[in-house]
C-alpha cells in the first residue's frame, strides 16, 4: 500500500486494520542473482538501489539478527557533507542530495531536518583550519558559511559564547544544508521500498562461511543453509573483519566503540547540530526533544556494543563546560556502536580479492550520513563489476600506492582518526 | 492537619513534630519531614500531577520509587531549575517549589489536550507514513510542529549555582540494595571483616521494609531495617551510601552511582555540594535491587488515581497517608492482598478484584472479614475526568459484557513483580523468562556475581533474608574473609505469592478506550497491534516503532507487559519474543554530576610557563596552543594586532627580541643506545653527532606523512635532549614508548618528559650576542668559539642555563634553557641586560613572520598529508639507514607527479593581502573536484618585503616558480593574483644567523 494522504484518512476511519506488512519475511530461496550480506542501512540501500538503478531485483539481503539492529539504530543521526578531501566531499555531498530526495523516493517519510550543522572553532589557528575547510567545500560546490561569534550566539543561544569560557568561541562554520534524520526509519524505508521492488530481505539469517571455488564466490552458508548466488556483498559494519575473515580476507580495519549519549527529551533548546574543535564532541536535539551527544572513541579495539564510564565523563564535562545551562539535565541513557576504523579515516567501496565477492565497510565516523550513497555506489560497483566515479577512491589497495584519503591527517592508527 | 485532607490521624515514618511548607503549580501546602512531593502532594488531596508526551493525557502520581513515569515536575528556579524530576524520589524541605510541565496554559486545563482528539490520525509511527506531501511543507511547517510539541519540562534558563564532585570508592563486596536481601548480605559480609559498600536510591533503608506493616525479627520492619543500618554505620569496614542510584555497572565490575548529598537540604547558598558522582571498583557485586510492580492494562488505566498496589500501601505505611477511601484493588496475584489489608485498616473501603479463580489464591488469609473480593473478574474500564471516578468490571471469561460499575477514587493495580534485574545485564547479559514468577529473571550470572532476593525473582521475604545472608558470607569468603554462617532472623510468614500472567483483554474493550502500555509516551495496545501488524513485532522494532520504553522510566512499568502483549499478538511463547536491551542509566543523572569538577574554568587544565606574569604585566595578548597560554603579541598603547607584530619583527629583525618557548615539548634520553634510537626515529642521523652539538631533525609516520620535527641536542655520548612541537608533545612521547616498548624492546636506552622542567626562551637578533654576553658566566659566545649549532651549560646570575645556538627566526639567535623555578629571573636579567640594545619581547604571530619569511615550515604545513619532500626537506631523508616511515615513504602515491609542494606566495600587486585556508586556482569562478590545486597554510604581512607573503602546497608547486595563479576565498568573497615563489623570501644563504 502506496502511503498518502487518503490512505491515512481511510486507514483512520477503519482503526487502522488494514495496513500491510512493512516487509515481508520470506523463506530464503535455494539461490539468488545477488546476496547481500548485513541487513543494516548500508545493505539495505544497496539491495535498493540494485533494484531501482539497476534492475536487479533477484537479490537477497541476510540479516543475522533483526533488521536494522547495527550501527543504522546506534549513530547521532547526523548529516552533512562538508568533508575536506575531494573524494570524500563529492562522495558525501552525493549523499546529502540524495537524502534531500530519500522521503519521496523512498515514499517513507525518514524525518530529514537541515537545520543546519555548526563547527565551532577557539583559536586563530584552528579558524584557518576551518576556513581551509570552508574554502574546500565551497570550491566544490558544497555550501558552507563562516560564522561570527555574534552569529553563533544566535544559531546556538544554548552555547556559552563569553571570553570567559574555558575555550572562548572565536566563530564558527555552518553548513546549513546539515542536519539530522530519523536513523531507524532509514533502515525502515530502504527495507520497505526493496522489498516493494522484489528484493528478498531475510532475518535471523546469520552468514557461517562463504562458498569460494577457484577464486570466485558461489554462494553462502547459512544458519538456514546454503544459499548460492555468483555476487555476494558484505556490508556488515561492526563485524567486517570477523566476517571478511570467514572469506578468507584480512582487512586493514580495527573495530572501536563509539558511544552515543542521550538525555531525557526536554522543551527544544538547540536548532542546529553543534561541534566543537576544542573536543572530540557533537551535539544535536532530537524532534522528539532528547540531547543527543557523540564523544571519542572508548580507546581500546572491541566488538561489544557497549561503552565504559571514562568517556562518558569526558562527555559531560564537555557539554556542561560549552552549554552550561544543561548542568540539571538529565543523562537517560547510553550506548556502544562498533566504528570499523580504518588507517585513514575513509571507508571501502571495493572489489576484494575474491571474483565475484565485494566489499562495503570501513565507514569510520560517516557511516550513517553515508548511507544513501553508499548503497548508490556499491550496487553500481556489484551491478557492473567497475567502481561508481564518487567511490572509485575507496579501494583496499590505495594503502599499497600511498594514494589515501585522509580526512584529518591523523596517522596511520585507526583510532586516531 | 491544616489542609493535609488525605493524612492519616497516625502512622507513618515521618516526622509530624515539624511541618515544611512547599509549593506545587504556584499553591501552598504544608508536609513533614520524611515525606516525599509525591507524599505531600498525595497529603494534600493533589492528584493530578502532569500531562502525558503525546495526548497530554492527564496523570497522577503512579509509584512510590524511581520508575514513576507519569508524576514529574519541574523543581527549582533559576540556574536550579531542572526538569522531569519524579515526584517520587524528591524530598520534601521547606521552600521547596515545583511545578507540572508540558501544558498549556495549566495542568488542569491543556489545550494541547486536542492530540488526543486526532488519536485516530496519530497511531504508532504516523509520522513515517505522513506529512510528506506537498513536499516544502515538511520543512516549513510539520517539522517546527512537531519540533515545538516536543520534550516534557524545560531547562535552566542560567548556569547552575551548585557543584559536583567525584569520589571513587574500593571495595570487597558492594551491595546494592538496602532492603532486607541487601541488609543481610552486608552485615554478613561485614562481620566477616570485608570492606563493604552498601548503596541505596531511597533516603532511608529497608527497600520495600520501609513501605510495609510486617514484622521482622519481632519488630516492626522499618525499624528492624533501621537497626541493621545503624550497626552497619557503626562499622569501620562499610561505607553506607543511602541517596545513592548506582546507575550502570560497567566492564569489570565497576559501577557509577550518584549520591544526592544536598538536594534534600534545600540549600540555596552558591557554591554548596549538591550530588557527588561515585566510581566504585569492587571485588564481589551483590545485586540486591528487588523489584518492580507492573500495573495491568485496561481501558483508560492512565488516570489520576491509579496507582500501583504495592506503592499504595507504601504511601499508608511510610508516609501515613491514605491516597484514596473508595478503594478497587485489581491483581491477578497475591502480593496485592497486603495493600488490600493495610488499606482496609487505614479505614478504606476496599473492594479486590482478582482475574484469578478462589483456588488459585493464597492471599485471602490476610483481608479483615468486611473486605469483598470477586474472583474471576477484572477491571476493563474506568471512567472520570481529572481522577478517576469508578471502575467498570466484568468477569475474566466475558471481558466485554459489564457486569457493574464501581464508584472509587483509587484503583490500585498490579500486574504482578519483575526483578529488577538491570544492573546483571547492563554488561551484556541476557534474562530468561521464568514462569514460575511469570517475568524475566537472570537464570545465572558471572563470577563475583551474587543475586539476592527480589532481584533474583525470590518473593517471599523469609527466603531474602537467607539468601542475603548466604551471598554476603560467599562474597566475604571470596575475598578470603572467614565468616561463620549467622541465621537470619524470623519473619512473619506471609501467604505465598502466585500470580497467573493478565496481559491484556480482548480487542473488543481495548478499541472503546485506551489501553495504555507506556504512560508517559502513550503507548496502547492498539499501538502494539499496529506494530505488529506492519511486521515491528520483534521487541526491539516495537520499541523502536512505538517508542515504548524510551521515556525517562526506561520502560520499567511497560517493557514487560509490552512483550507479554506481542507474545499473544504473535502467538509465539514469551522466551522467544526477546527483550530490549538494558542498558545505563538504571536512573537518569544529571550532566553537572556525571562531570564533576572538572567543568566551566576547570573543565581542561589552563597551562602557564614560568614567565607567565611577566607576560601578563607588560600586556601580552594571549592564544592557546597545547592548553598553554603563549603570549600572542604585546601591544603597545595605541598598537594594533597589525602595528605590534609589526614593530616586534622590526625590532627583532633590526636589534634584538626575545620570545618565550617554554612550551616545547622537551624529552630527554639516556643510555648507550640513545644515539641508535635517534637515529631510528628521525630521518637524520644522531648517533654520529658530536657531543656538544643540537641539529634540526625531522620524525615521520610509519605511513612515511611527517609526524613532528625539532632539535636534537646531544649533552653526552649516551645522553641527548630533543625539543618537539607543542601540539604533538605527548604524541612524540607516546610515539617513542609505543617504538621502544613494541618494535625495540632490546635498544637500551631511557627517557622521560621534562617539558615542564625547563624554562626556554630565544634570544633573537643581530645584538643578541651582545646583550646575552654581558649575563651568561662560563662560555665565550663568540662565533668562533660557540658557532651555529653549539651547545654548552653556563650561568645567570645564581641560574644554571643550558644554551643552544640555533635559529627559528633566521637571526643570529640562541635559545636559553633554564630550570621552571629560574626561568623568570633569567628572562628579566636578559631583559635588563639587553635594555640598552632595545630589547623586546615578542609573541608567536612575530616569530610567525620570522619564520614565515625564512619559509621555516610548522602546524599548518606539517597537517599530517605531507611529505619530508613535499616540505622540501627530501634531501635530510638518509639513504644510510632504516628509520620509521622511511619504506613507505616511498609509495608511488608519496613520491610521483601530483604531490603538493611547498611554496612561497607573493601578491603581484603589493598592496593585495590573502590569507590562511585560502586555495589556488588557475581558474577563478569555477566549481568542482579538482579547481583546487593547493591551499594556503600560512601568511603574514613581511615587514621585510614591505608586502604580504605566504607559504602554500601547490600541486607539483616546486616546478610552478613564477606561475601566476590566483588565491581565493569564496568564503569571503575573495580573489587575488599571486606569483608562486620558492619558499624563502629573506636571506636565502643563511648568513645572518651565522654571523
Amino acid at each position: 500500500m502506496r502511503y498518502s494522504l487518503s490512505a491515512i484518512i481511510r486507514n483512520a476511519a477503519t482503526g487502522h486494520k488494514h495496513w500491510p506488512k512493512v516487509w515481508k519475511n520470506p523463506e530464503p530461496k535455494q539461490s539468488y542473482d545477488v546476496i547481500i550480506v548485513g541487513g543494516g542501512g548500508h545493505g539495505l540501500a544497496t539491495a535498493y538501489y540494485l533494484a531501482r538503478n539497476h534492475g536487479i531485483t533477484n537479490v537477497a539481503v541476510l540479516e543475522k539478527g533483526y533488521l536494522g539492529n547495527g550501527n543504522i539504530g546506534r549513530n547521532t543521526t547526523i548529516v552533512r557533507s562538508n568533508y575536506l578531501c575531494s573524494e570524500n566531499s563529492q562522495f558525501y555531498e552525493h549523499s546529502l542530495k540524495l537524502w534531500e530526495s530519500l522521503s519521496a523516493d523512498l515514499n517513507y517519510n525518514v524525518m530529514l531536518s537541515q537545520r543546519g550543522a555548526l563547527n565551532i572553532f577557539h583559536t586563530p589557528a584552528q579558524r584557518d583550519a576551518a576556513i581551509r575547510r570552508g574554502n574546500a567545500f565551497s570550491l566544490n560546490g558544497i555550501d558552507s558559511v563562516l560564522v561570527t561569534r555574534e552569529e553563533v550566539k544566535k544559531l546556538a543561544p544554548l552555547v556559552d559564547c563569553s571570553p570567559s569560557a574555558r575555550f572562548p568561541v572565536l566563530g564558527g562554520l555552518l553548513q546549513p544544508r546539515g542536519g539530522s534524520v530519523r536513523h531507524d526509519a532509514v533502515a525502515w524505508g530502504f527495507a520497505r521500498a526493496a522489498d516493494r521492488r522484489g528484493v528478498d530481505i531475510i532475518q535471523n539469517c546469520e552468514v557461517t562461511g562463504f562458498q569460494i571455488e577457484k577464486g570466485r564466490v558461489r554462494g553462502v552458508e547459512t544458519s538456514r543453509g546454503p544459499i548460492s548466488a555468483s555476487k555476494v556483498g558484505i556490508v556488515v559494519a561492526g563485524r567486517s573483519t570477523l566476517v571478511a575473515q570467514m572469506a578468507g580476507l584480512r582487512l586493514p580495519i580495527e573495530s572501536h566503540v563509539l558511544q552515543c549519549f542521550v538525555t531525557e527529551p526536554v522543551k527544544p533548546v538547540l536548532d542546529t547540530v553543534v561541534m566543537f574543535a576544542a573536543a572530540h564532541f557533537s551535539i544535536v536535539q532530537s524532534d522528539k526533544g532528547g540531547l543527543v551527544f557523540n564523544g571519542d572513541l572508548d580507546g581500546y579495539n572491541s566488538y561489544a556494543q557497549r561503552g565504559n564510564m571514562p568517556v562518558m565523563t569526558g562527555v559531560a564535562e564537555s557539554a556542561v563546560s560549552f552549554m552550561p545551562r544543561l548542568s540539571r539535565l538529565r543523562l537517560l541513557r547510553h550506548w556502544g556502536g562498533i566504528n570499523d576504523m580504518t588507517p585513514d579515516g575513509s571507508p571501502f567501496i571495493t572489489r576484494t580479492p575474491v571474483k565475484g565477492l565485494f566489499f562495503n565497510g570501513g565507514w569510520c565516523y560517516g557511516g550513517f550520513k553515508g548511507t544513501p550513497a553508499s548503497g548508490w555506489t556499491f550496487a553500481h560497483l556489484i551491478a557492473n563489476d567497475e567502481p561508481h566515479p564518487f567511490a572509485s577512491g575507496y579501494t583496499l589497495s590505495r594503502f599499497e600506492t600511498g594514494r589515501v584519503i585522509n580526512e584529518n591527517g591523523a596517522g596511520p592508527q585507526p583510532g586516531r582518526h | 492537619m491544616s489542609g493535609q485532607s488525605h493524612r492519616l490521624p497516625s502512622g507513618g515514618r515521618i516526622d509530624r513534630s515539624k511541618t515544611v511548607r512547599f509549593s506545587f503549580d504556584g499553591r501552598s501546602y504544608e508536609g513533614h519531614p520524611g515525606d516525599t512531593l509525591a507524599s505531600g502532594l498525595i497529603a494534600n488531596g493533589v492528584h493530578l500531577t502532569g500531562r502525558s508526551f503525546k495526548y497530554h493525557r492527564p496523570r497522577g502520581i503512579t509509584t512510590s520509587g524511581s520508575e514513576e513515569p507519569n508524576a514529574l515536575v519541574t523543581t527549582g528556579e533559576g540556574g536550579r531549575t531542572e526538569p522531569n524530576v519524579p515526584a517520587t524520589m524528591v524530598e520534601l524541605h521547606d521552600g521547596l517549589v515545583a511545578r507540572s510541565q508540558n501544558r498549556w496554559p495549566s495542568l488542569s486545563f491543556d489545550l494541547m489536550a486536542v492530540n488526543s482528539l486526532l488519536k485516530p490520525f496519530f497511531p504508532a509511527g504516523f509520522y513515517y507514513k505522513t506529512f510528506m506531501w506537498p513536499r516544502s511543507f515538511w520543512y516549513r511547517l510539520y517539522e517546527p510542529a512537531i519540533r515545538r510539541a516536543a520534550g516534557l519540562g524545560t531547562i535552566a534558563d542560567q548556569p547552575d549555582p551548585d557543584v559536583y564532585e567525584h569520589s571513587y570508592a574500593h571495595c570487597d563486596v558492594l551491595v546494592v540494595g538496602a532492603g532486607p536481601a541487601g541488609l543481610m548480605a552486608a552485615q554478613a559480609a561485614a562481620r566477616a571483616g570485608a570492606r563493604v559498600v552498601l548503596a541505596d536510591e531511597r533516603a532511608v533503608p529497608g527497600g520495600h521494609l520501609a513501605g510495609e506493616a510486617i514484622e521482622v525479627d519481632g519488630r516492626d520492619s522499618a525499624a528492624w531495617a533501621q537497626g541493621i543500618c545503624d550497626e552497619l554505620d557503626g562499622l569501620e569496614n562499610v561505607q553506607m551510601l543511602l541517596r545513592t542510584s548506582v546507575f550502570g555497572r560497567y566492564d569489570g565490575l565497576t559501577f557509577g552511582a550518584v549520591e544526592r548529598v544536598g538536594d534534600h537540604l534545600g540549600n540555596d547558598s552558591s557554591g554548596d555540594l549538591r550530588q557527588r558522582r561515585w566510581t566504585i571498583q569492587t571485588r564481589q557485586f551483590v545485586c540486591a535491587t528487588g523489584a518492580i510492580e507492573r500495573p495491568l492494562v485496561f481501558g483508560d488505566n492512565d488516570r489520576p488515581g491509579i496507582m500501583l498496589a504495592g506503592s499504595a500501601r507504601h504511601y499508608v505505611n511510610q508516609y501515613g497517608v491514605l491516597p484514596g477511601r473508595k478503594v478497587v484493588v485489581a491483581t491477578n496475584n497475591d502480593d496485592s492482598y497486603l495493600t488490600a489489608r493495610d488499606l482496609a485498616r487505614a479505614g478504606a473501603d476496599v473492594t479486590l478484584i482478582d482475574s484469578r479463580r478462589e483456588k488459585d489464591v493464597t492471599g485471602h488469609a490476610l483481608l479483615p472479614g468486611e473486605t469483598e473480593v470477586r474472583y474471576g473478574q477484572c477491571v476493563t474500564q474506568t471512567c472520570g475526568k481529572l481522577h478517576v471516578s469508578s471502575a467498570r468490571l466484568a468477569d475474566i471469561s466475558e471481558p466485554d459484557h459489564i457486569r457493574s460499575e464501581l464508584p472509587c477514587d483509587l484503583i490500585c493495580t498490579s500486574g504482578g513483580w519483575n526483578p529488577t534485574i538491570h544492573l546483571l545485564s547492563h554488561c551484556g547479559a541476557r534474562p530468561k523468562w521464568d514462569s514460575a514468577i511469570s517475568a524475566f529473571a537472570m537464570a545465572k550470572v558471572e563470577n563475583g556475581v551474587h543475586m539476592v532476593g527480589g532481584a533474583a525473582g525470590t518473593f517471599e521475604l523469609q527466603k531474602c533474608l537467607q539468601e542475603g545472608v548466604a551471598a554476603g558470607v560467599a562474597a566475604a569468603s571470596a575475598c578470603s574473609r572467614k565468616a561463620r554462617k549467622p541465621a537470619a532472623p524470623k519473619t512473619e510468614k506471609l501467604p505465598e505469592y502466585r500470580i497467573q500472567p493478565l496481559w491484556r483483554l480482548p480487542d473488543t474493550i481495548s478499541k472503546a478506550s485506551a489501553s495504555f502500555v507506556d504512560f508517559q509516551n502513550d503507548v496502547t495496545i492498539a499501538d502494539l497491534e499496529l506494530a505488529d501488524r506492519e511486521g515491528f513485532g520483534h521487541a526491539e522494532h516495537a520499541k523502536r516503532y512505538t517508542t515504548l520504553g524510551m521515556a525517562t522510566d526506561q520502560g520499567k512499568l511497560s517493557n514487560v507487559n509490552a512483550i507479554g502483549v506481542l507474545s499473544e499478538l504473535r502467538g509465539t511463547p514469551i522466551a522467544e519474543t526477546g527483550t530490549t536491551t538494558y542498558r545505563p542509566l538504571y536512573t537518569p543523572a544529571a550532566l553537572g554530576t556525571l562531570a564533576g569538577q572538572r567543568q566551566g574554568a576547570e573543565f581542561r587544565a589552563t597551562r602557564h610557563s614560568a614567565m607567565h606574569q611577566w607576560h601578563e604585566k607588560n600586556g601580552a595578548v594571549f592564544t592557546e596552543a597545547g592548553l598553554w597560554l603563549r603570549p600572542y603579541y604585546y601591544p603597545r598603547e595605541g598598537e594594533d594586532f597589525a602595528a605590534a607584530v609589526k614593530r616586534e619583527v622590526l625590532n627583532a629583525r633590526s636589534a634584538v627580541g626575545m620570545v618565550d618557548v617554554s612550551t616545547l615539548g622537551k624529552i630527554e634520553l639516556k643510555g648507550p643506545d640513545s644515539g641508535q634510537f635517534l637515529d631510528r626515529l628521525y630521518i637524520n642521523s644522531f648517533s654520529k653527532m658530536k657531543t656538544g652539538r643540537a641539529r634540526y631533525g625531522v620524525m615521520l609516520r610509519e605511513d612515511g606523512m611527517v609526524f613532528d620535527d625539532g632539535t636534537v641536542t646531544r649533552l653526552a655520548d649516551d645522553h641527548y635532549f630533543i625539543t618537539v612541537t607543542t601540539a604533538n608533545a605527548s604524541g612524540v612521547m607516546q610515539h617513542m614508548e609505543f617504538c621502544h616498548q613494541v618494535h625495540w624492546p632490546d635498544l637500551d636506552v631511557q627517557f622521560c618528559s621534562v617539558t615542564e622542567v625547563w624554562a626556554a626562551m630565544a634570544v633573537a637578533g643581530p645584538k643578541a650576542r651582545d646583550v646575552l654576553s654581558r649575563v651568561v658566566d662560563g662560555i665565550d659566545l663568540s662565533n668562533e668559539a660557540f658557532p651555529l649549532q653549539s651547545v654548552a651549560d653556563a650561568r645567570i646570575g645564581d641560574a644554571f642555563v643550558r644554551v643552544l645556538r640555533i635559529s627559528f627566526s633566521g637571526e643570529l639567535a640562541y635559545e636559553i634553557y633554564t630550570p621552571a623555578d629560574c626561568g623568570l629571573g633569567v628572562w628579566e636579567a636578559i631583559m635588563e641586560a639587553g635594555a640598552e640594545d632595545g630589547i623586546s619581547a615578542y609573541g608567536t604571530e612575530a616569530m610567525t613572520v620570522m619564520r614565515t619569511e625564512k619559509g621555516h615550515v610548522a602546524g599548518p604545513e606539517l597537517d599530517g598529508r605531507t611529505t619530508a619532500d613535499d616540505l622540501g626537506l627530501g634531501r635530510m631523508m638518509s639513504q644510510r639507514k632504516d628509520y620509521i616511515g622511511r619504506w613507505l615513504s616511498q609509495r608511488s602515491g608519496l613520491t610521483g607527479a601530483g604531490r603538493s609542494q611547498l611554496v612561497g606566495l607573493k601578491p603581484i600587486t603589493n598592496s593585495d593581502t590573502f590569507r590562511m585556508g585560502a586555495h589556488l586556482v588557475t581558474e577563478p569562478g569555477t566549481i568542482g573536484p579538482d579547481v583546487s590545486q593547493g591551499h594556503v597554510t600560512t601568511s603574514v604581512y613581511s615587514p621585510a618585503c614591505d608586502h604580504f607573503i605566504g607559504l602554500a602546497l601547490l600541486q607539483d608547486g616546486r616546478s610552478r616558480t613564477g606561475e601566476r595563479v590566483y588565491v581565493a576565498s569564496p568564503l569571503h568573497n575573495e580573489q587575488v593574483e599571486a606569483e608562486v615563489t620558492g619558499p624563502v623570501f629573506v636571506d636565502p644563504d643563511g648568513e645572518r644567523m651565522r654571523g
